[in-house]
């Protein structure tokens, strides 16, 4: 992370205007300043092509190239989109041509869009719901099963679970990277987070109780998320 | 406007979004008051939210960042 004043939150104001700024003064020639210009978004680049990629090495390796093509087509982006987004949807099409290299045709139908079944996803039903406090986190079994429900979600509800509830993005600029409509995104997220709790809700409850794994639970009781 | 459970799921991720009506957020919230099931299935898929979205979740591979900047120098400093 950069050291910049407004460089900690890449999706209020001030960014759009740094992002402008580095900009133009890399085209008029000021190239080393590009490190500057994605430093905030590293992240988000790995993150969205790891979403799709699914693996460590061929998402840095995606993230990277990414990069490298932004630099090279910086002349072509147009400022009426952010350029986080812009990157972003860089490093979606650049693992999304990998992926097309490595997998066979009968996966891709894994990827088609299927937001025609409009039917009611049944979540997990349980009651009193005891909150996982963030501090278990620090448990490597908790990371793990996070990890694991959303390696398991079909490739089109984990890209929009992982950009718009891991990085943050908002509906319409992660309708934008995905190439699809807000309308898509919504339906996608509905699915994608009752899909989560549907995985996670049982298994949570069930560890909740012991010791070992999460003791933290009793610590925090009560307490709005959000 | 009255919901049943499975108008609630539907609902419940725009819901958490803040992208309901407010007549529908209050028909969903009159609906929660008396269902402890869909208050549970909120509170715990915001609470499983809350935990994806930590830093600890996902954490980048270590090096990331260094072997990006190197790469885009051997760019830059290629040309």
């Amino acid at each position: 992370m950069t050291t910049e004043a407004h460089s900690s939150d890449p999706t209020a104001a001030a960014p759009a205007n740094r992002d402008a700024e580095l900009i133009s003064r890399i085209l008029a020639g000021e190239r080393e300043l590009f490190h500057e210009l994605i430093r905030p978004y590293e992240k988000s680049i790995y993150f969205a092509a790891y979403s799709i990629l699914q693996n460590e090495q061929d998402a840095e390796d995606a993230a990277q190239e990414a990069v490298l093509k932004a630099l090279k087509n910086l002349a072509n982006f147009r400022a009426e989109s952010k350029f986080s987004t812009w990157l972003i949807t860089i490093a979606i099409n650049e693992a999304r041509g990998r992926l097309r290299h490595d997998r066979v045709l009968k996966f891709e139908s894994v990827d088609q869009p299927t937001e025609n079944e409009e039917g009611s996803f049944t979540p997990a039903l349980i009651t009193d719901w005891r909150e996982v406090p963030l501090q278990a986190l620090e448990r490597k079994e908790l990371r793990e099963m996070l990890q694991s429900a959303i390696a398991g979600l079909p490739e089109i509800y984990r890209g929009v679970l992982i950009l718009r509830d891991v990085e943050d993005m908002n509906i319409a600029d992660t309708a934008r990277a995905l190439g699809v409509s807000e309308g898509v995104v919504k339906t996608r997220l509905l699915r994608a987070r009752l899909m989560m709790q549907k995985i996670l809700a049982p298994q949570l409850k069930s560890k909740g109780g012991s010791k070992g794994l999460f003791g933290l639970f009793r610590d925090k009781a009560g307490g709005a998320w959000f | 406007m009255v919901l049943n459970c499975k108008h609630v799921w539907d609902q419940i991720s725009n819901y958490i979004d803040g992208e309901v009506s407010p007549e529908m957020r209050q028909a969903i919230e009159e609906h929660l008051a008396h269902c402890r099931h869909c208050a549970a299935v909120l509170d715990s898929t915001r609470n499983i939210l809350y935990l994806i979205a930590d830093d600890r979740t996902f954490e980048l591979p270590v090096g990331y960042s260094e072997r990006l900047h190197a790469k885009l120098q051997e760019e830059i400093g290629g040309e």
